[in-house]
Order: C-alpha cells, then structure tokens, then sequence
C-alpha cells in the first residue's frame, strides 16, 4: 500500500545519505594538516650547507626556477621508502634541495653516499626551528616553489605511489605555468 | 600447612621478575625532564595554559602539555621563548596557526567554517526531537478515551490473571 512505503523510504533515505557521508569521510585523512603557508612567500632561513658547513644558502639563492624543498633525515625509514622516487624526479630535470632535519652530518652523509644523492644539495636544520617555520610535523614532507619564492604545493608523506607521483608532477607543472599567484589559468 | 616447594619457588621467581622489572625501568629517569623555571609567576601560568590549548601534531590527540612526542618538545621550547619574550597570548596562537594551521588548536576555533562542528549535534538534537513531536501530537493533544472493559473482555481477563 502506498501509506507504507513512504514509512519506508524516509527512514531508508536518511540511512542512504548518512552512508554517503561516512563514505566520503573515509577517504579523508585528517591527520594531514593543511598547510596555511601555500601560496605565499617561502619562510626566511639562512642554512649552512651539507657538504660545505662555510656557506649559507637563504631562499633568494634559489629564486629563478621552480624548486622542491624535501626535508629529510638518515634516520626517518619513510624517507628511504620514498628516495627511488626522487631520483627518478631529479632524473627528470627537478631541483630537488634536501633540508637535513634534528639529524647529524656525518649520518647525513653517509646516508647519501649509501643510497644516492637526489639532491642539488642539502642544507641543514639541527635543531628543527626552520622545520618549524614551515610547519614540518612528520617527514618526509616536501614543498613546491615556484620561481619567485612562492610555496605552491605541500606534500605530506613520503611520495611512493603513482599518484603521489602524478601529484607532485601535476604541482610542479602548475608552478611553471602560473607565473602571478592567483592567475585565472589553472 | 606450610606451602609447597612448587609455590614457594614461585613466589621467589615472582619476587626476582618484579626487581627486574623495576631495574630495566630506571633508565626512563634520565628522560624525566626538569620543569622550566620562571621569574615571573604569571608567566609560568600561562606558559602551563597554552601548552594545553595546543595539540600535538604527531599524537594528534594529545596536547602538548601530554605529549613525548619529539617535535611537542620543539614547540614547547618556542612556547617557552615566545613566552619569555614577553609575547602575548594571542601572538603566541597567532605565531602557531601561521605555520600549522587552525588544525594546531585543540579545541577548533568558533568561525563560520566550524559553525557546522559545534552546533551540528544540537541541529541533530533538535530535528529529532522535532520529527518525534511532530509525528506523536495526534497523540499529546487528543484526549483519549479510555473505554472501559465490556463484560466479555472482563471475563477474560480475570480468567487469565486466576489462571497464572
């Protein structure tokens, strides 16, 4: 009879979309925090260099071309699962600049000389406090800046899968192409 | 009766595990950190207030007042220099939110974002309780008559409660 199944239908209705909900919350993941620092200028810092401790590097040596800023420790296992892949993205023509995260030199270096080196260089952050500028909580992270200091992008995690490699592609790509933040092409 | 040989070994293998227990544990003294020290009592509070109003970005469910994580103890030490700096409260938030994001803050804040957050349970509370009063009025208005048994349906009933 008709009064009955509209008994039935709203309560199945509600059910429905309250599956949609739950739904679409399992494929967020909270735990990684947005960053407030897209889209706008990279933090200052001036850091000494891995394999040259007498020279600093600030942001504005690095102005010109799109960059990745991946910060990185001998002692983080994610970092490793992730460094095949960055290999492959220096490969491809990517400035890649390592931050050294609460890790120490001669670690550092080793673990390059072990596993390879995917990085232009690797700048050092001892004690954290740069990380902390940029909102580093869980490495492996890594940043995308564009030409002119602008942090495009961050990626949280190490970078394993071929999506988060179509990601961060995608990302570098649109850092290239968007010369002025907030530019209608997209 | 004097207890057996069995227990009596046991109670001594027992007595052996407890001391080692407790001396494998010692070593966890050396990571007992001293407390800051404070000139300015009023400082020290707030200090103490804002470790609990923000979170733990590793064990995102502690504050940093809780945590052991590593980087809760970097942000305990910016809090701590903010703090001795003379920065107030707000600039101290500010100077959080700016690198982590609102996600940083224990409780989310009260913006037009997480208005959905906080008064979403009391809209749930209050469409229910809604949909019930709604459906039942029929029933809270009407002055139902209680017809009185007939005769039959006495009968009946008393046969049933005798008959038990």
């Amino acid at each position: 009879m008709k009064a009955s199944a509209a008994r039935f239908i709203l309560p199945l209705a509600l059910f429905g979309s309250f599956i949609g909900l739950l739904a679409i919350g399992l494929k967020l993941d909270p735990s990684k925090v947005t960053s407030p620092l897209i889209e706008s200028t990279i933090p200052q810092f001036s850091l000494p260099v891995l394999s040259d401790p007498q020279r600093h590097v600030t942001p504005q040596d690095l102005k010109g071309k799109v960059w990745l800023l991946n910060v990185w420790a001998s002692w983080c296992a994610s970092c490793r699962a992730e460094h095949a892949n960055l290999i492959v993205l220096k490969k491809e023509g990517n400035q890649i600049v390592g931050l050294n995260y609460k890790d120490k030199d001669v670690a550092a270096k080793a673990w390059l000389k072990k596993w390879g080196d995917p990085y232009l260089m690797s700048i050092v952050d001892a004690n954290g406090l740069v990380g902390v500028d940029f909102g580093v909580y869980g490495i492996p992270e890594t940043f995308v800046i564009d030409a002119n200091g602008i942090i495009r992008d961050k990626f949280i995690g190490a970078i394993i899968s071929l999506a988060d490699m179509k990601r961060i592609r995608a990302s570098i790509y649109a850092a290239e192409h968007q010369r002025e933040v907030g530019s209608a092409s997209k | 009766m004097r207890p057996n040989i069995k227990e009596r070994l046991a109670v001594q293998v027992n007595k052996l595990l407890l001391i080692m227990l407790i001396i494998i544990c010692l070593p966890m003294i050396g990571f007992a950190q001293a407390p800051p020290e404070f000139s300015d009592p009023q400082q020290e509070v707030r200090y103490w207030q804002l470790l609990t109003e923000l979170r733990c970005l590793v064990c995102q469910n502690q504050t940093l007042a809780d945590s052991g994580a590593d980087l809760a103890g970097d942000l305990r030490q910016e809090t701590l220099r903010l703090v001795r700096e003379g920065a107030t409260d707000e600039q101290i938030i500010d100077y959080m939110t700016a690198r982590y994001g609102d996600f940083i803050l224990y409780s989310p804040p009260f913006k037009a974002k997480t208005l959905l957050l906080w008064l979403g349970p009391l809209l749930g509370l209050f469409v229910v309780a809604t949909f019930i009063v709604l459906k039942n009025r029929r029933r809270f208005l009407a002055n139902e008559q209680i017809e009185p048994l007939t005769k039959y349906e006495r009968n009946l009933l008393d046969k049933h409660l005798l008959t038990d």
